[in-house]
């Protein structure tokens, strides 16, 4: 089922969109020319390394630069105290109940978890810099750390006086009162006590920053690793007091980011501002320890779930309590994450008459933690798709059957959940029913009670996963606490040649936007793919934008593009409505050819409209020259992709080795633009879901230590991990934007975990195991055997 | 710090350049020769991004010191391509969709060069553990491995052909 990619040289420009064509930005990406942000060198550049907090909590006595400042080719050190500006990194989305606290870009007199940037050293080498970092002296008067948000809660030390008790916020959505009542009422239950562990992100390109500044026009640029440059040139604007509009943030490629490029940090703050202060360029670029103790982490939460059923076996309930980890300081978007991401998923696929879910945040000293791919609806699809297995245990149904029996049916959308959102399509049986087929599901069942007899354990584990992308309608997203509208900007242009530059105001690094955009844009104009461009990633080139993340691109970008596109051809109608002397209602748009109703020899092509509309000798009435249109598009809703997967593994009991046999994948993510790209996100996505299930995981000791902090203690999958992907998908449009789809970014790794935690649990279930937390390592799973005596 | 006078050969010219003791030989590389194919992820031996051939070997240029190279001949991700005619593992990596980001590929394509040049037609499982130090986070190998199959495969038609 693996799409096979086209080249676009042979595919008919009428089937542009849809086509698995072969992407166009892989040549720079495959010879070298790609230009990422450490391949950038200026002239008189300079290099900044930052001295980092070695404790996870301490109070700073003292900071000696005194060394440092001495040491050859050191052309600056810089403390908190020679920080000019305000410095202090801004949360961008507020809850009613949040605790702000202050989250300076240098430590003053306190530092909150192991990497804190203490001190900056900017000199004349790359080498040299970390020399003189290492010769900073600071002493420190340690203070008790706490990594758990639970014990954080409960009577650990306070990390901010603004934050007593550790507590940022406490939130809740759905019903309490109702949810109650329908566990009173209910006929079985079943619970949960589970932890989704921290992750680390681990993009392959770590972060940094080249900073240039201009004195005469006071002109910042700032070349950086970045999902969202517009954002970050809002909000380092005001970190660093330099006006938005002498600062250009650009996005060089990219190599991956995952969340972590969305967040705004103290680092590249710190390299424009020390830019600035030197009047020459400086780059800063993160080692990979660095960005093990400074990439905003992952997940993090501490949940108890409960799940009721009535008598028949449909879903009456469903509670959740979760204290989610936010780390030391508030990051960009932290707050969403474990509130109105997570929350509001956890009806799942479901029709769940009473949900309530509590959560409350908690300072830590660990790394700020914000999104990473997915974003809450990991965490949420987890303890959905954990319970609903447990559920289907406890009334003993099969866990396809239970599950299709409580889906929300395919004729009840849009569905409005009990957690505040309104799905707006979808057909669960219909991936669950092509996942059955692919997996010969009976035949499976059938192996697996053979194989128990011959002491063979076998498990089978679903996650019918349902996720909400296309952030986001900003008049929403502004009720929910966003600081931020959640549009998405475009401009396409047309040149007097008759090729076409589309601006967009996301910013791709790997999802391959230059090809998808310009097919949907060709698609649009009735154009060749080859005659237009896609622009990205840089604010003076761009007019605005918000930026790539919550599988945001093709939903709300591309529609963005779609809308500026229309506009471009309303405008070429009239233009061609007026050389070809026809009334405009006449007038009818096809594969780029406007004709004159009834009359078709008498037409033009938008592309000699784009010639006359710069020449402006013969335009109608008033209209100005030109073929361009910007728009921002706000979508009416979110959009929720969902799809089946399932893992299928064997389990030796005896070492807790685990093996996979399969893992089947079936998606519906609405229209596609290109398949080939598709099935690459799923792919992608998966791999990273199964990371988490089986190997990933931050892990700090009592003093709040990472304790996998390099690349040979946390475990990125390799390629001998990762089973083959058996993949397909169905097709149901989103009706909420112009292009019918719903977003694939993120789909991978909120399906994966738990499609594997309960294949290893269901292969357990005649030892009784009924949950183990991730990452299921082998001595894990052999454990969870023998805590219950080891015997069937 | 001692400076060393050395020369690398990469992707056959010859450069003479002055190196400190301890400068790797992915930054000699990339900052002062500005070949910047190979990429830093993790200055430890572990992702495999940096990778290069020494002398025709697959060798990670993060933990390599650029002394170390002198007088040897490189090959980075620059010197796939010949003519302007893409090697057949970056045809396989752009018609299996083997790359997202990109930042792993150079590495990854050039630890596979190894590999065909030492098992033309490798199986799957032989494809995944030769490729088990280059780590990539975007595409989960399918496709890689689907890539590295497409490459052994063109090479295989060529050699058919009587093809250089």
């Amino acid at each position: 089922m693996s799409v096979e990619s086209v080249d676009p040289d042979e595919v008919d420009a009428a089937d542009i969109l849809g086509s698995a064509i072969e992407r166009r930005e892989d040549p720079a990406l495959l010879t070298g020319d790609a230009e990422y942000t450490d391949d950038i060198q200026l002239p008189q550049m300079a290099h900044m390394a930052i001295k980092r907090s070695q404790h996870a909590h301490a109070a700073i006595d003292d900071i000696d630069t005194a060394a440092a400042e001495e040491m050859d080719e050191v052309v600056a050190v810089f403390t908190a105290e020679d920080i000019d500006v305000p410095g202090n990194l801004p949360v961008g989305w507020l809850l009613d109940t949040l605790e702000q606290v202050d989250h300076p870009i240098l430590a003053q007199d306190r530092v909150r978890y192991q990497g804190d940037a203490i001190a900056v050293v900017v000199a004349e080498e790359r080498y040299a810099a970390h020399d003189a970092v290492d010769a900073i002296n600071v002493d420190y008067e340690r203070l008790e750390a706490v990594t758990s948000p639970r014990a954080a809660l409960n009577g650990a030390a306070d990390l901010h006086d603004d934050a007593p008790g550790n507590t940022a916020f406490e939130w809740e959505i759905g019903d309490e009162t109702k949810t109650d009542q329908a566990f009173a009422d209910a006929s079985h239950t079943a619970s949960v006590d589970l932890e989704n562990q921290l992750l680390i992100p681990n993009a392959m390109e770590p972060r940094g920053a080249v900073a240039d500044y201009n004195p005469s026009t006071e002109e910042l640029e700032v070349a950086m690793t970045t999902q969202n440059p517009h954002l970050h040139r809002l909000l380092m604007s005001g970190v660093i007091d330099h006006p938005e509009h002498k600062l250009q943030i650009r996005a060089p490629d990219v190599g991956g980011g995952f969340g972590s490029k969305i967040h705004h940090y103290a680092d590249e703050a710190l390299a424009a501002w020390a830019a600035k202060q030197l009047e020459r360029p400086v780059k800063w670029i993160a080692t990979r320890s660095e960005t093990y103790l400074t990439d905003a982490q992952g997940r993090g939460h501490e949940t108890h779930g409960e799940i009721a059923m009535d008598d028949e076996g449909d879903i009456v309930g469903l509670k959740i309590e979760t204290d989610a980890n936010l780390g030391a300081y508030l990051s960009t978007f932290a707050p969403a994450v474990p509130t109105y991401l997570y929350g509001t998923l956890l009806s799942g696929q479901y029709d769940i008459p009473a949900i309530h879910c509590e959560v409350t945040g908690a300072f830590t000293n660990v790394p700020p933690v914000d999104a990473y791919r997915g974003a809450g609806r990991p965490e949420a699809s987890y303890v959905v798709e954990r319970l609903i297995d447990l559920a289907a245990r406890e009334v003993e149904m099969d866990p396809a059957e239970f599950r299709r029996q409580n889906f929300v049916p395919d004729d009840a959308f849009p569905y409005e959940t009990q957690v505040a959102v309104v799905y707006d399509s979808g057909d669960y049986e219909k991936t669950l029913d092509r996942a059955l087929e692919m997996l010969e599901y009976e035949d499976f069942r059938e192996r697996q009670a053979e194989a128990r007899e011959n002491g063979r354990y076998l498990g089978l584990g679903f996650s019918a996963y349902i996720e909400a992308c296309g952030l986001a309608p900003s008049e929403l997203a502004g009720q929910l606490g966003a600081q931020a509208g959640l549009w998405e900007s475009s401009l396409v242009r047309f040149h007097p040649s008759g090729t076409v530059t589309a601006f967009c105001g996301t910013s791709g690094h790997g999802q391959g936007h230059d090809t998808t955009y310009a097919q949907i844009v060709a698609n649009e104009l009735g154009i060749d793919y080859d005659d237009v461009d896609v622009v990205e990633g840089d604010t003076d080139e761009i007019p605005h934008g918000m930026g790539t993340y919550g599988s945001r691109s093709a939903a709300v970008g591309g529609s963005s593009l779609v809308t500026s596109a229309r506009k471009v051809v309303e405008k070429a109608k009239s233009i061609a409505a007026h050389q070809l002397e026809a009334d405009e209602d006449d007038i009818e748009f096809e594969a780029g050819e406007f004709r004159v109703a009834g009359a078709p020899d008498r037409s033009m092509h938008i592309q000699e409209i784009a010639q006359q509309a710069y020449l402006a000798h013969d335009m109608p009435g008033e209209m100005e020259p030109g073929l361009e249109a910007t728009s921002f598009y706000d979508p009416d809703n979110f959009v929720f992709p969902f799809g089946m997967h399932a893992a299928v593994v064997e389990v030796d009991p005896d070492t807790g080795e685990l093996e996979f046999e399969r893992y089947v994948a079936v998606d519906d993510v609405g229209n596609q633009i290109n398949p080939k790209i598709v099935e690459g996100q799923i792919h992608g996505g998966v791999a990273q879901g199964i990371g988490q299930a089986r190997y990933e995981g931050a892990e700090y000791d009592d003093n709040g230590q990472l304790l996998t902090g390099s690349m040979q203690d946390y475990a990125v999958p390799k390629a001998e991990h990762i089973p083959e992907m058996e993949t397909d998908s169905t097709v149901t449009p989103s009706p909420h934007n112009p292009l019918g789809v719903k977003g694939v970014g993120e789909a991978g790794t909120i399906a994966a975990p738990q499609a594997v935690v309960n294949a290893v649990v269901d292969a357990l279930e005649p030892f009784g195991v009924d949950h183990i937390d991730m990452p299921l390592k082998d001595e894990k799973i052999w454990r969870a055997v023998h805590e219950n005596g080891g015997e069937e | 710090m001692a400076a060393h006078d050395i020369t690398l050969t990469v992707n056959g010219t010859e450069h003479e350049l002055t190196v400190q003791s301890r400068e790797l030989l992915v930054h000699a590389l990339r900052d002062q020769l500005e070949y910047t194919g190979p990429n830093v992820g993790c200055e430890s031996t572990t992702c495999g991004a940096c990778t290069v051939h020494i002398d025709g070997k697959a060798a990670k240029s993060c933990t390599v010191l650029a002394v170390q190279a002198d007088e040897q001949e490189i090959t980075t991700v620059e010197g796939l391509a010949e003519d302007g005619e893409f090697h057949p593992i970056q045809e396989g990596f752009q018609e299996e969709h083997g790359l997202q980001c990109g930042y792993c590929t150079p590495g990854m394509m050039m630890t596979a060069t190894q590999l065909l040049a030492e098992n033309p037609d490798p199986d799957e499982d032989e494809i995944r553990e030769a490729l088990e130090g280059n780590l990539c986070r975007c595409t989960g190998y399918q496709n890689i491995v689907n890539a590295v199959e497409n490459a052994a495969e063109q090479m295989d038609a060529a050699a058919a052909r009587g093809d250089d």
